[in-house]
């Protein structure tokens, strides 16, 4: 099964996705979920009875709270019991778990969800302790430290050039132009603040059906012809920086080849990042459609990824795109890569 | 252990077995809307509930949802300060960090009027003499050590009123409302 | 609520991990601690500084470890202007990537120059140790440019 390209045997789609994001909220994560969750539910007129399965992704250290998944689930209401999954991740594994759950053919509908509300603590202290613990989270480099190292690695090797990252912090919003992009100091040599994420608080909900309930649910489902995730090896200093095989690899598996890509929602939270996996992927490093939101520009880790799905299915059901990607990723440098394609029509 | 090979200049050396790496994590925690407006009014000596809007349960102290069902709670209401027991524990243990007289009880306490209980200290009563059905009414700090704390509330002693029948005593927000219906 | 100013209140969490190293990670600390550095060779006959326990590749078990020299080359390098509370350094800095001689991949460290224009990829650099060793990858100070090596 490995070496094939893996087709979905039962057809799902995205049919309703909420989504909010903001620089600091007042709201606790249940108060944040709660509005987001019953948005879909209302979208589709099905009541928590009605879902067969639902699957979150968020992250203790965010919290500050051991398990604190299991509170969040006040937002959903688990009375009476409902069959339910957690995964320490983006939202976007949480939505692959599930679509794995409908190919088992044990549901027919699903609700995912997934949030971070990295306001009341230190961000970059939490990325730092995702590192090896013996050799480099005791060092604390933050982030955008360890984005820089392999910004310079592409820059000097000449694989991208500072022009197009200016291009692509205007294309992402981060500024207006080239000369507001020169003019400012470096933020993590050779990165500046453009090249760099601003990080929000937010959460995505989103609701998933079969084949069959999804047409009655939405109006044009957003189908899941293809998805994978993969993995490069925890120690940076082992990966060659100029590549990243496990997002190559993801996009072949997902079929991002097989048609013309309208729309491609990609997790990168910094410009070096985001031209890497254009190239990494075969996309145009300046493609047709815009995307419709950028993680540079508010990046919520655990949700940022399934955020890119939930613009992507926007984008189906927009007419804007027939056939949309959505990327997410995870880990230090792009370690773990999920790619999946949605299209507006199921075969 | 795995044999590995070492070059000779480590040979008779004391071998590293562990290391040291702490990780300290600073927060700046936010309550949240509704744990905000109730921490508020807990500072003028008021206790607050909220109230269900898929079936009228009243919840306390609020957490901003009804979590039973995922719904958003946004109507306080103020409650009484008298209450039961709807059941307890006598501890003969310290909490490390905290000064209580062994034994003390810890007692899941309903309030007039409440569908939940929240946890909190009975004294002022033998623990030979607590039981569930127990009325009880809040012992509050002096009004000038009142703050937005939950400690305002010392302990909860017994009001002497007859107990409340055993039957009815604990839980019954959870059995309010929907049927009982299989997940789908 | 909105007339209200937000309530907050402080959180620390404190995790004190002493962590076991296993046998490679603890020869590695181990040699630190005696200032000098080891890697572990692949079946290839490249060596990985710092060692892994297994290859990143092939998962492979990796036993036969081997010194390595305490000079070598700046691979790829930011600057840290505002090194953050729990750093080990307090002054602005180089992080940098550095492939140290007679190994095949580079280990993260600090290069302790005053100004990013001190610095380029391809600088050689040697190891500062810090005078009391324990076991630790704070044992290396940080790594300095090599007098007169400059190109």
């Amino acid at each position: 099964m490995w070496g094939k390209k893996i087709k979905p045997m039962r057809k799902v789609a995205v049919v309703a996705a909420a989504s909010r994001q903001e620089e600091k909220m007042l709201d606790n994560e249940v108060e944040m979920m709660v509005p987001l969750i019953t948005e879909v539910r209302t979208k589709t007129g099905l009541d928590q009875t009605d879902i067969g399965f639902t699957c979150s992704g968020s992250s203790d250290f965010l919290a500050g709270q051991a398990f604190s998944f299991v509170m969040t689930l006040d937002a959903v209401g688990p009375v009476p019991p409902i069959a339910e999954s957690h995964v320490e991740m983006d939202g976007a594994w949480a939505f692959y778990e599930t679509w794995v759950k409908f190919q088992m053919g044990v549901i027919d509908t699903a609700l995912v969800y997934s949030y971070g509300k990295p306001s009341p603590g230190s961000l970059q202290d939490v990325l730092s302790t995702q590192l090896d613990p013996y050799y480099i989270a005791p060092l604390w480099p933050d982030a955008h430290a360890v984005a820089g190292l392999q910004a310079r690695t592409l820059l000097e090797q000449g694989i991208i050039t500072v022009d197009q990252l200016a291009d692509c912090a205007v294309r992402a919003g981060t500024v207006e132009s080239r000369e507001e992009y020169f003019s400012q100091p470096m933020l993590s040599d050779p990165l500046r603040k453009a090249d760099c994420p601003t990080y929000a608080d937010g959460g995505v909900a989103m609701i998933l059906a079969v084949e069959g309930k999804a047409e009655e649910l939405c109006e044009k489902p957003a189908w899941i012809t293809g998805i994978d995730h993969r993995i490069d090896a925890h120690h940076f200093g082992v990966r060659d920086l100029t590549a990243v095989p496990s997002a190559r690899l993801a996009a072949e598996k997902a079929g991002v080849h097989d048609g013309p890509i309208d729309i491609a929602e990609l997790h990168a939270a910094y410009t070096t990042q985001d031209l890497l996996l254009r190239k990494e992927i075969g996309l145009p490093e300046t493609p047709n459609h815009s995307q419709r939101s950028y993680s540079i520009k508010a990046d919520t880790l655990m949700a940022s990824g399934l955020l890119r799905i939930a613009e992507a299915a926007r984008g189906i059901w927009d007419v804007q795109a027939n056939r949309a990607l959505a990327h997410a990723t995870a880990g230090p440098l792009l370690q773990q890569n999920l790619v999946c394609v949605l299209s507006g029509e199921s075969n | 252990m795995t044999e590995i090979s070492v070059p000779s200049s480590l040979d008779g050396v004391e071998p590293v077995q562990s290391v040291r790496t702490p990780i300290r994590m600073e927060y700046t925690f936010t309550p949240g809307v509704a744990a905000q407006t109730y921490l508020r009014e807990f500072a003028n000596k008021k206790i607050l509930g909220v109230v269900s809007p898929v079936d009228g349960a009243v919840l306390v102290p609020p957490r901003g949802a009804d979590s039973r069902h995922g719904a958003l709670c946004d109507e306080f209401i103020e409650m009484p300060h008298t209450g039961h027991i709807g059941s307890f524990c006598v501890t003969n243990v310290p909490i490390p960090g905290r000064e209580l007289d062994l034994p003390y009880i810890s007692a899941w306490i309903f309030l007039d009027g409440a569908d939940i209980g929240f946890l909190n200290l009975v004294a002022e009563c033998p623990p030979e003499e607590c039981r569930i059905g127990m009325r009880v009414e809040a012992v509050w700090k002096p009004d000038e050590e009142i703050g937005m704390t939950a400690e305002n509330i010392l302990y909860w002693k017994p009001t002497g009123e007859p107990d409340i029948p055993f039957e009815a005593a604990g839980v019954r927000g959870w059995h309010v409302g929907k049927e009982d219906q299989t997940n789908a | 609520m909105e007339s209200h100013e937000r309530l907050s209140a402080p959180l620390v969490l404190e995790y004190p991990f002493t962590r076991t190293t296993g046998p490679v990670i603890g020869a590695f600390l181990t040699g630190l601690r005696e200032k000098i550095v080891l890697g572990i060779k692949r079946k290839d006959g490249s060596v990985l500084v710092p060692p892994t326990e297994y290859d990143p590749e092939t998962s492979e078990g990796l036993t036969d470890m081997v010194e390595v020299d305490q000079t070598g080359e700046v691979i790829t390098w930011t600057w840290v202007q505002e090194p953050r509370d729990q750093s080990p350094w307090d002054s602005p800095h180089a992080l940098a990537m550095i492939k140290l001689d007679g190994a095949d991949t580079p280990l993260l460290h600090a290069v302790l120059v005053d100004n990013p224009e001190s610095l380029k990829t391809g600088t050689r650099v040697r190891i500062k140790w810090r005078e009391k060793t324990e076991g630790h990858i704070k044992d290396i100070e940080g790594f300095l440019p090599m007098e007169g090596d400059d190109d």
